[in-house]
């Protein structure tokens, strides 16, 4: 059908994992896309520096929905070392869709949000290099 | 567009109409173009595009300042374009027009110029929530930079402005009243007569947002006794242009806006005077081929008839509104009725962000917008973080509306889950 809109997609953005909050969390985070204004929230919940619980909030697209949702799932029994690390090339594969310059942030957001949250790193995944 | 049985409106020939414009003829993923996207800028004629192309192949020079035939010619076109829009508002003088950027710079012009000298603290400003935030943030901007405080007269459960709070909110205190005459999220036509009177009953000023009036039907600053009202050229088939109307004595009164080349009559080391109207607020070379080519635009406008272009729009929007309501589940924010608002809907479908239906309608060929559309107050007040909106313009045909309907429900049946 739709290559966008796949089944998968669909999936994650209808049915999100992780989605809630943590009320003890370590690390909470919250931003928004100044494109669309959507918001996304993010706790993490640490044990020895790995990645014990997860948690995001917000409304936004499917893409950015499934793209958190996906996320979550990636993030259990992470290292925030192995956070840092994981960039745009790594959300395009774990999502498997293609996507055009606008759409690219709705993917992107949830990482960025990570990203900030644990590093204070601002930029977008996908402005790395020229920033 | 299917050729059998093509429904009308009253009001025009889109079928001739959608052959000046050359962008219309393109495909998009292999579909025909549908361009419902006029209320954010509208596709331009081949007579405007000929009109920019002209410019700079036979006299791009200098407006005011060239002794030589070509800046002559420039500036006899840059002036009559001026002309032009003074006739097409009904504006009593080529004074009274001030070339902008767009819209926004009209309204942060009145702001800086006219606000920065008669507001003061303890004062109040009147907007309303149908406003685009560029009525809205320079106000805010002033009342801040002032003391003064900005009020908002509210929206009603059908998209409509108040009209009890146009009383209550607009009194002895308010110095200026900054209101839209149609909404670009509801579409929403606004009581712009009898806000513009109450304000002057008190002894405000009123700014008229027109980005989504003057472009879609007869608007004439006379006979509204509008003291300020702002416009985009982008938004009427012309380029990348914007219009401040002001009335004469209020120019006259106000300090310049942005200083520099052109808006000085002379400058010495320690002051300078100003030019006259209207040059007194154009600072700096202007955008010439632009303002020339509103000349073309008008004319267009002109050849179509204003009460035809709004009663085209009308029937579009009437049509619209009806096929969208038989979507399932559909919510269309703003007034039902075709009468009340003008030719922009936005909508929003239970479970589907704005996004995702308008990259599905864009794998269609159809061009609608999502988001907040520069209104985020309003959206607010509506509980929605943002919606999808479509907008018609001049070449826009009622199939076009099919297509669109058709679109939503395939929407529908993607998302359903
Ligand atoms: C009602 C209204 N006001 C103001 C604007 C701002 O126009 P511009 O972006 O040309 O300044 C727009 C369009 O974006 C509008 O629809």
């Amino acid at each position: 059908m739709d290559d966008l809109y796949r089944e998968l997609i669909l999936d994650h953005y209808q049915h999100p994992h992780h989605h809630g909050e943590i009320p003890d969390a370590d690390i909470s985070y919250e931003d928004s896309n100044p494109l669309c204004g959507d918001k996304i929230r993010i706790d993490i919940k640490l044990k020895n520096n790995i990645v014990e619980d997860v948690k995001f909030n917000g409304k936004g697209c499917a893409v950015s929905q499934a793209s958190a949702s996906m996320l979550m799932d990636e993030l259990i029994g992470k290292s925030l070392d192995d956070i840092k690390k994981l960039d745009k090339q790594f959300i395009l594969d774990m999502l498997g869709i293609p996507l055009g310059p606008t759409r690219i942030k709705c993917a992107l957001l949830p990482l960025k949000v990570i990203k900030a949250g644990v590093y204070g790193i601002q930029t977008w995944p996908d402005e790395e290099d020229d920033a | 567009m299917s050729a059998t049985n093509p429904i009308k409106t009253k009001g025009l020939n889109v079928a001739a109409i959608r052959e000046d414009f050359p962008i219309l003829q393109q495909t998009v993923n292999g579909k025909p173009l549908i361009y419902l996207d006029s209320a954010a800028t509208t596709q331009k004629p081949e007579a405007v595009i000929q009109a920019m192309d002209e410019y700079y192949h036979k006299y791009n020079a200098i407006v005011h300042r060239g002794v030589y035939a070509l800046a002559e010619e420039a500036t006899a076109r840059y002036e009559g374009a001026r002309k032009k829009i003074q006739k097409f508002i009904n504006a009593k003088s080529y004074r009274e027009i001030v070339y902008t950027r767009n819209t926004t710079e009209s309204i942060n012009l009145v702001a800086y110029a006219w606000g920065r000298k008669n507001i003061h603290a303890g004062d109040e400003i009147v907007t309303t929530l149908l406003e685009h935030h560029s009525n809205i943030v320079p106000w805010q901007l002033l009342a801040k930079e002032k003391g003064a405080a900005l009020k908002f007269i509210d929206v009603d459960e059908n998209g409509l402005l108040r009209g009890e709070q146009i009383e209550t909110l607009v009194t002895e205190k308010t110095k200026l009243v900054a209101a839209t005459m149609a909404s670009n999220v509801t579409g929403t036509l606004t009581p712009i007569k009898q806000i513009i009177e109450r304000a002057h009953a008190v002894g405000a000023v009123c700014v008229v947002d027109a980005a989504q009036s003057v472009p879609h039907m007869p608007v004439d600053v006379q006979s509204l006794d509008a003291d300020f009202l702002a416009f985009s050229g982008h938004k009427m088939l012309g380029p990348f242009v914007g219009i401040l109307y002001g009335k004469r004595a209020l120019l006259e009164a106000m300090d310049p806006f942005l200083g520099g080349g052109d808006m000085i009559r002379e400058v010495f080391m320690d002051h300078s005077t100003w030019n006259e109207l209207p040059w007194k607020f154009e600072a700096g070379t202007p955008a010439i081929m632009e303002g020339i080519a509103m000349s073309a635009a008008i004319d267009y406008l002109n050849a179509l008839g204003m009460d035809h272009v709004r009663a085209h729009e009308r029937d579009l929007a009437a049509y619209a509104l009806d096929k969208m309501r038989d979507v399932e589940g559909v919510r269309i924010v703003g007034p039902l009725d075709a009468d009340q608002r003008g030719g922009v809907i936005a909508f929003a479908v239970p479970e589907v962000h704005p996004h995702d239906v308008a990259q599905i309608f864009d794998r269609e060929g159809i061009c609608v917008r999502a988001g907040h559309h520069c209104a985020m107050p309003l959206h607010e007040h509506y509980g929605l973080a943002a919606t999808t909106r479509a907008s018609f313009y001049v070449y826009n045909a009622p199939e076009e509306i099919d297509k669109l309907v058709e679109t939503l429900a395939k929407v529908r049946q993607i998302f359903r889950g």
